[in-house]
């Protein structure tokens, strides 16, 4: 176990290192720059925006400027929103995204194990039909639809939650991006804990458990479960970069102030710093949760240990 | 001469052709999306109004049969039937061509990754591996910013980079299990060189699984067209597409919820169609599993 955790920690610094590479040179290699504007600066105003944002110097100096403030924790100034760093747009908004991604989640395992285990035990009845078809539904339905779709619904119909926007302190404003980034997330998390407990059920300890005289209930909770949730856990790492990703998407729906909209303007912005900053804290996140998720899975099933 | 004469079994395509047909589900998906692309290839004849003309006496009105806007208009009072449909057919050209490029990449990658030596294929699939890892959303922002916004073949690139990786796995394992059967060691002892093996031997062998893989990639990638179009990445005014459609749609829907419902529906229709298919197709072009 220890050494497969620490080969595992071993590939996280250059993986993070290569993205940071690739996209900082990428970015720096496109056309269009971010003092491009519909009437072209002075040429000699540019020069000195240039200059004092280090935007003139060779581009390889610039990485290695930007690695070495990088390890200091400085993300560099935003070059549009004036007067505020990369550090603070991203710190401003992190904890609302985080809150969200953690609450979807929670959600979708809360809601998506108890659902597969119920299409389970009532295997081809009417429950395993109808859990079938609203799976089917949830994964083929991008959240940028199901999102504006429950905010019709819920919102603007039956009126019991806001349609979207944000108040400090008020979590039924989080409540309907959570449903929509869960959605996907909980179907996946059914079927999955549907077709490996019905495995489960059929492998022959629990046939013998049961033929020691065990309750159905004792069965599932004492025997069954546990072995069964083995492909949840495995499938923890793509749902955690799902909802990282997907919270990008339902911040933009649902008008909530996160930072992840920082990525798709200060895109659009060629506001290097800022979608740098983006990149990294959000590839360290997803990497870091996908460890996570890794060694629990190892600790979980020896096999995948010695692979 | 005996052999020539011996009866034939029905081939493996009959085969799933006729295990397709039975599927019930399969069968109404298929005719979906028949209905869809035809509608929307009819679309501009049937209509009077195109995507962009202007009605200045119809605007913001909601379904119904004046002036023939059968789907209503938007603010700009111009046509949702007309609009939708477009963006339907702009979003099906993409997304197939998106997952040919896509298709193009994995097989390639995959086969040659699967015939190459153990170090190659190691670190071909590692990268295959970072890649997965990573939000791939990020991949495509930042290739989509690169060039200039709305280009379409900068979006059908972003959009092929990112659907490949599954590809590539899976045409890696068939390439691994297949280069040790015989007719593959035959033909390389008979001296074909690499190239010839790979396209020759290997790849029309690998048809069927990539087959069933590409029917699942064409629905991922008008959500992610569709996506980028949602952002504003993608496809630009004042041309429709799916995506930019549903975002003035959810703009609106508060005063004209036909503005995001007639778009949502068609893309449902079309997601919902093609996963059917696509789960059609890989019942029955691999009975073993099911």
């Amino acid at each position: 176990m220890l050494s497969y955790a620490l080969r595992r920690i071993a590939g996280f610094v250059p993986t993070l290192l290569v993205v940071i590479t690739a996209s900082f040179f990428v970015m720096r290699l496109a056309p269009g720059g971010p003092f491009d504007q519909e009437q072209a600066l002075p040429p000699a105003v540019r020069a000195n925006l240039e200059r004092l944002y280090g935007l003139d110097e060779p581009l390889t100096l610039q990485y290695a400027h930007y690695l070495r403030a990088l390890v200091h924790g400085d993300f560099g100034p935003s070059l549009r929103q004036r007067d505020f760093t990369v550090g603070d747009l991203i710190a401003q908004g992190l904890p609302l995204s985080a809150t969200l991604g953690i609450a979807a989640l929670l959600l979708a395992l809360l809601v998506g194990i108890p659902a597969g285990i119920v299409a389970a035990l009532r295997r081809d009845r009417p429950a395993d039909y109808c859990l079938n078809v609203f799976a089917a539904l949830a994964l083929a339905l991008p959240s940028f639809v199901t999102g504006p779709l429950l905010a019709l619904v819920f919102g603007l119909y039956l009126r019991w939650l806001p349609v979207g926007g944000w108040q400090p302190g008020a979590p039924r404003y989080l409540a309907l991006p959570a449903l929509t980034l869960a959605l996907p997330v909980a179907a996946n998390v059914a079927r999955l804990t549907r077709a490996s407990l019905l495995e489960v059920l059929g492998a022959p300890y629990v046939r013998s458990a049961r033929a020691r005289g065990l309750g159905a209930a004792r069965v599932l909770w004492g025997h069954a479960l546990r072995p069964a949730l083995t492909p949840v856990v495995s499938y923890l790492g793509p749902a955690v970069a799902f909802v990282v990703t997907g919270s990008l998407v339902i911040e933009t729906v649902f008008g909530l102030p996160g930072s992840g909209r920082y990525l798709v303007q200060g895109a659009i912005d060629r506001d290097y710093p800022l979608v740098m900053g983006m990149i990294v804290v959000y590839g360290a996140l997803t990497l870091s949760l996908n460890l996570v998720a890794d060694l629990l899975h190892g600790w979980l099933d020896p096999g995948v240990r010695h692979e | 001469m005996n052999e020539a004469r011996a009866p034939r079994g029905p081939g493996w395509w009959s085969d799933a052709r006729r295990r397709l047909s039975a599927n019930r589900a399969a069968r109404g998906a298929l005719a979906l999306i028949l209905l869809i692309a035809l509608l929307s290839a009819l679309a501009p004849f049937v209509s009077p109004w195109s995507y962009d003309s202007i009605d200045w006496r119809h605007l913001a009105r909601p379904p119904g049969r004046i002036a023939a806007h059968w789907f209503g208009t938007d603010r700009l009072g111009r046509d949702l039937f007309v609009r939708t449909l477009s963006g339907v057919r702009l979003s099906l050209l993409i997304s197939v061509l998106a997952s040919l490029v896509s298709l193009a990449i994995g097989i390639a990658w995959g086969a040659i990754a699967g015939l190459a030596g153990a170090r190659t294929d190691a670190w071909m699939m590692r990268f295959v591996d970072v890649l997965y890892s990573l939000p791939y959303l990020f991949i495509v922002i930042i290739l989509t910013t690169l060039f200039e916004r709305g280009s379409m073949g900068v979006l059908l690139l972003s959009l092929g980079a990112v659907g490949w990786l599954t590809t590539a796995r899976i045409v890696r394992a068939e390439t691994r299990s297949l280069r040790r059967r015989q007719f593959v060691e035959a033909a390389r002892a008979l001296g074909v060189p690499p190239a010839a093996l790979l396209l020759r031997h290997i790849v029309p062998n690998l048809l069927g699984p990539v087959l069933v893989y590409a029917t699942l990639t064409v629905p991922q990638m008008i959500v992610f067209e569709s996506f980028l179009s949602f952002l504003g990445l993608g496809v630009q005014e004042p041309h429709a597409s799916l995506g930019n459609l549903i975002l003035v749609g959810a703009e609106e829907m508060e005063s004209a919820p036909w503005m995001l419902l007639v778009p949502a529906a068609f893309l449902v229709g079309l997601l919902l169609s093609l996963n059917f298919l696509g789960d059609g197709l890989r019942d029955a072009l691999d009975p073993r599993e099911h």
